[in-house]
């Protein structure tokens, strides 16, 4: 059991690999989609006691729900509608994301352990895993050119805050959960407006061209 | 003692029937019937009865090319623990003259191919040069996994008896290593998400360009060579992969068996995949090294 655990764990820090040196968009959209759907079982794994099956089922189900397929689904339809070319376009290449990625991972896993944490952990990985993906996400999220691309990053950004939030999963109601999971889902879905929107103003998802603005 | 020779005589005499094998899965996979899995011995042979052109602008750099690049690497296999049997010759750090001595096969083949004056065969060692610098690092890490997981400084220790201890502790890092280990096969040997071996009028080849003007015996060297290399990585991709060294003649079967599946596997990649643009391979390699970097991290917590 605990070796697949640690199974998931990796898969989704080399799915977060693979999200910093990919440069289709499809493949980047369907990596978050299966990183969403990993971190779906993560809950059911961790359960420690009979008693949370509810709440457990709960947060996994939600998660893949929106995490795996909803918003994969919506961000899919928004490149199909927009015409979006399928290049990512990032501003720092990809192998220097890449490094700076295997980076802080390797800091990830190697200072996690010096982290105070208010509860005794689940699992070693969870803390590192989580630290990786959030940084991951940032990466994204700073240094993709596309609006897309963007919206990617937030959403392995949220990920990693996923996995974070399975360390307080018997404490926190899944009241909490759902919000934080239809704020995600709100987001991505406006952005996937917005995008849709510019796009017909602009002819560009280049947020690049924004910083040109003048009055 | 005499097993140890069976393997050895195994790495000496099947490495072109290993290219064979690739040959015939993708035209299996083409379509086509193909050139028998012997093709290759019957290729050295004619290749061995005719005599050498040498332009007048080369050196004896340009002979030593390919005699010092079969050395190196048969040489590198006394080093390479098969299947069940102890390597040759082993020795505490003898994984770093394993991988230099590869090097030192490659940077004779670069220099021969400097030699000829060519500026397509000096192309062709920029680029050999470039991507086997982002290989290294990949195959360095992938050996400081293994050292790391089983204890040992040698070749005949990473793959010998404390790879299943290691395997039981340690798999989702040594699964990682396998990972990056057959993509730095790959890369190394040109196959084909990185390099064709099959085309010869493209301006994207890599190894193929360099051995453009090599003929007769010399050009029978430079590919029994790399059939060799082809097996050398095969061996230590099935090894840490089979996970458990078995002894006796089962040991030696199911070596061949893995070595066999290897060549299969190369084949069905080449069929399926198309190859990398020039600007994509450093991302692989890279990737490879980041996959083996992680293994390591993971052990080293």
């Amino acid at each position: 059991m605990s070796a697949w655990t640690e199974m998931v764990f990796i898969l989704v820090v080399v799915l977060d690999f693979f999200l910093l040196a990919s440069s289709r968009l499809k493949a980047v959209i369907r990596a978050a989609a299966a990183q969403g759907a990993l971190l779906a079982v993560l809950p059911l794994l961790l359960a420690s006691h009979a008693a949370e099956l509810g709440h457990v089922l709960a947060l996994s189900v939600g998660a893949l729900v929106v995490k795996g397929v909803v918003i994969p689904w919506l961000l899919l339809w928004a490149i199909r509608e927009a015409a979006i070319r399928r290049e990512v376009e990032p501003i720092v290449g990809f192998i220097p994301s890449l490094i700076l990625g295997g980076l802080g991972v390797a800091l990830a896993f190697a200072f996690s352990s010096a982290m105070p944490l208010p509860t005794p952990e689940k699992h070693d990985f969870i803390v590192p895993t989580a630290l990786s993906t959030v940084w991951t996400g940032l990466l994204l999220v700073v240094s993709r050119r596309k609006a897309v691309s963007q919206v990617i990053g937030f959403l392995v950004l949220e990920n990693g805050v996923f996995v974070f939030g399975l360390l307080l999963s018997d404490f926190m109601p899944t009241m909490v959960e759902a919000g934080v999971l239809l704020d995600l889902f709100a987001a991505v879905f406006v952005m996937g407006i917005v995008m849709f929107h510019i796009n017909r103003e602009f002819s560009s998802l280049d947020t690049e061209k924004l910083s040109a603005l003048k009055d | 003692m005499l097993l140890a020779l069976a393997y050895l005589a195994a790495f000496l005499a099947l490495p072109p029937l290993l290219l064979g094998i690739v040959n015939r899965v993708k035209s299996r996979f083409a379509g086509r019937e193909g050139p028998p899995p012997w093709q290759l011995y019957a290729d050295l042979a004619r290749l061995l009865r005719k005599g050498a052109v040498y332009s007048r602008t080369t050196t004896w750099v340009f002979r030593a090319g390919p005699v010092v690049g079969l050395a190196a690497v048969a040489t590198a296999g006394l080093l390479t623990p098969f299947g069940g049997a102890p390597a040759a010759i082993g020795f505490a750090g003898d994984f770093v003259l394993f991988a230099y001595l590869l090097g030192l096969a490659r940077f004779f083949t670069v220099l021969a191919a400097l030699d000829t004056g060519s500026s397509f065969e000096g192309m062709g060692a920029a680029r050999e040069v470039t991507f086997s610098s982002l290989a290294e690092p990949a195959l360095f890490l992938c050996l400081m996994t293994l050292a790391r997981a089983t204890g040992s400084l040698s070749l005949g220790g990473m793959f010998g008896p404390a790879l299943p201890l290691a395997w039981g502790r340690a798999a989702p890092a040594l699964l990682l290593t396998a990972i990056a280990l057959f993509v730095v096969a790959l890369a190394e040997n040109a196959r084909i998400p990185v390099d064709d071996p099959n085309t010869h009028l493209e301006l994207t080849m890599i190894h193929e360009v360099m051995v453009l003007d090599h003929s007769g015996p010399d050009l029978a060297l430079i590919l029994y060579g790399a059939s060799l290399k082809l097996f050398l990585f095969g061996a230590l991709f099935v090894r840490l992969v089979l996970g458990f060294p078995v002894e006796g003649l089962a040991g030696l079967a199911m070596f061949l068996a893995g070595l066999a599946g290897f060549a299969a596997l190369v084949g069905v990649i080449e069929s399926i995949m198309a190859r990398l643009r020039l600007v994509r391979v450093p991302q692989l390699l890279v990737g490879a090294s980041v996959l083996s970097a992680f293994g390591l991290v993971l052990l080293l917590r």
